[in-house]
């Protein structure tokens, strides 16, 4: 009897230490799932676009012919876009954030900004391109211009550089600041040349994750109007323009395979931006970590 | 001598006068400043208040030409014909959605499981960015791979299947938000205290069902915000249906069919020649309320679960 039931002992821990690894590599299996995808999503890219990424793809407008077409118009549009969209976010946005922590009283009416961003930040990106259509497009009269599309894009990604930076601020420890005020600096000049400059990596690495989203950004600027194919480069900030994403997304829907070969080599140029700017978000966020 | 002291005494009145006014000057910026990042804050306020104006006004006028009726409760959308009943881009999206959380519900736990309890620190080191580069891939790269990639695999698996369906596109919606998932919920389950673990451990537990009897039920209020987060994003994203999934509004719960969702008739009814004042132009409108009411309603839910049920230790 006693052997029995420490044999049944056995097997029923037997059971749930197999269990236990079982489950172990099906979780591993599951997280594997995501880079497989990602893995697989690159190679499938790379092998289409390649045969059609040269200099003459950068250097040319769009064309009616695959194999003559080219992204020149879209690279420089979404330059110009970013160009615009950063200095405005970002100004709004460190500011926005400055003010949530240094200065706003701790009431009711800073609370509800704090609970606004956040919840802008879960505004579906469309929702702002007809935002954009109503305000810049129509009641501003702007049109479908470079800076409707620009102001557009600066109020979407608004709310991720606003917490970013609230983040980075909130880091900065109280004695800086405390000694800063002890030695006669006054709390503006504090915030200058204290609070800013040591908060700086932490808001630059958010905001140019910011703007990598920005820039791989398409349902909103198609709402309030960039073109999808366009002749020129953008000379002023009432001209047509057109954007890396948007020309990816007219040649993926068009019907001919051989325009899909044209989309993925955008996308390789558009994939490549992207890493770069990650990749120096990354750099300085290493870079300056850990200096308190 | 008497000129010199004049000078001197002029040149300090100066410095004295110059003292102040620089003085004067900075305590004129030390009140300005305050005044200047208010205004900046306000702005995050005032697109709030103007995504409600914009959706709320253009939706009026539209009510005022298709009946609330017939927006809500018919099912066929056809606006190029007059036929305006949401119902099947709901159904649409709702579809797609569903696809999607089946998706990114085992995989996006799966991983935060692993993630958090089983992974050292140094594969973790490795992991976490791959997400983080997935969840940065633009949408409409997603939508790329949907048409070229998953679809034509989906129909090698599916004898039949169009080229524009909703299952090829809420797959690839689910696995867009895996990484939010996935990087939530991990959040939620590390914050949980080591000691916990500890003690189902020591009691003989193996990791598993330390995993799923202690931690996931101590972090159960995050893992569910973030997978009604998760639901948010399927809801709101455009570009992957709108590339993949087709325009043809459908009410149906066959995934294998061409639907159309919320967004992608925005997209739609934005690059068609609509033209501006038409009563196709205000339906994108009533479209985009329908759809911000739906995401407005999620968002507001996950942070009322976080709140509420938040374990304390």
């Amino acid at each position: 009897m006693a052997a029995n039931d420490t044999a049944s002992a056995t097997k029923l821990i037997k059971g749930r230490v197999v269990l236990n690894q079982l489950l172990k590599f099906l979780f591993l299996l599951a997280t594997m799932v995501g880079l497989i995808f990602l893995v697989l999503l690159i190679y499938r890219v790379l092998d289409q676009g390649l045969g059609f990424l040269d200099v003459n793809f950068l250097t040319s407008f769009p064309a009616p012919f695959p194999e003559e077409a080219g992204l020149l118009a879209g690279i420089m549009g979404s330059i110009f876009l970013m160009l615009l969209v950063a200095p405005i976010a970002v100004i709004l946005g460190v500011s926005t954030a400055l003010y949530l922590e240094e200065y706003a009283p701790k009431n009711r009416f800073t609370r509800f900004i704090q609970v606004n961003v956040q919840n802008l930040a879960g505004v579906p990106s469309i929702v702002f391109g007809l935002l954009g259509l109503t305000f810049f497009v129509y009641l501003f009269s702007l049109g479908y211009t470079l800076i409707a599309g620009a102001l557009t894009m600066s109020l979407l990604i608004l709310p991720v550089i606003v917490v970013a930076s609230q983040e980075a601020i909130r880091s900065i420890p109280n004695h800086l600041r405390e000694a800063s005020i002890g030695m006669g600096a006054s709390k503006w000049q504090t915030i200058w040349t204290i609070v800013l400059p040591a908060a700086i990596p932490g808001i630059l690495t958010g905001s140019i994750l910011a703007l990598s989203r920005a820039i791989g950004e398409t349902a909103p600027l198609i709402v309030v109007g960039a073109a999808t194919t366009i002749y020129s480069i953008p000379d002023s900030l009432l001209s047509k323009y057109t954007a890396m994403p948007i020309q990816i997304y007219s040649w993926t829907v068009r019907p001919q395979e051989e325009w899909q070969y044209v989309a993925g080599a955008g996308i390789i140029v558009l994939l490549v931006i992207l890493l770069a700017m990650n990749a120096v978000a990354v750099w300085i966020r290493n870079k300056f970590q850990h200096r308190f | 001598m008497r000129s010199s002291t004049t000078q001197q005494l002029t040149s300090t009145q100066t410095i004295i006068r110059k003292n102040k006014e620089k003085k004067n000057f900075r305590r004129t910026t030390e009140k300005m400043i305050p005044v200047f990042l208010f205004i900046c804050a306000a702005i995050s306020v005032l697109t709030t208040v103007g995504i409600f104006f914009t959706l709320l006004k253009e939706s009026i006028t539209f009510f005022a030409e298709v009946s609330f009726a017939e927006f809500f409760l018919t099912t066929h959308w056809s606006p190029w014909t007059g036929d305006f009943g949401v119902l099947s881009l709901i159904a649409g999206t709702l579809l797609v959605t569903f696809i999607a959380i089946c998706v990114a519900l085992p995989l996006g736990l799966a991983s935060a499981v692993y993630l958090s309890e089983y992974a050292s620190a140094s594969v973790r080191k490795v992991i976490k960015p791959i997400l983080e580069v997935l969840a940065g891939v633009p949408t409409v790269v997603y939508g790329f791979f949907a048409l070229t990639f998953v679809t034509p695999v989906l129909q090698s698996l599916i004898p039949g299947l169009t080229v524009f369906n909703a299952l090829s596109a809420g797959i690839v919606v689910g696995i867009m938000i895996v990484p939010m998932i996935a990087s939530l919920s991990e959040d939620a389950m590390s914050a949980v205290p080591n000691a916990l673990r500890e003690g189902a451990l020591a009691m003989g537990a193996t990791k598993f069902e330390t995993t799923f009897k202690v931690v996931i039920p101590a972090a159960l209020s995050g893992i569910v915000a973030s997978v009604v987060l998760g639901v948010s994003r399927a809801i709101g994203e455009t570009m992957i249906v709108a590339i993949a999934a087709g325009a043809t509004p459908n009410f149906t719960i066959n995934p294998l069919e061409s639907i159309q969702t919320l967004t992608s008739f925005i997209v739609q009814g934005a690059t068609g020649d609509t033209s501006y004042g038409s009563t196709i132009y205000y339906s994108i409108y009533a479209v985009g309320m329908t759809l911000f009411v739906f995401t407005f309603a999620m968002n507001l839910l996950s942070q009322f679960i976080v709140r509420k049920f938040r374990e304390g230790y």
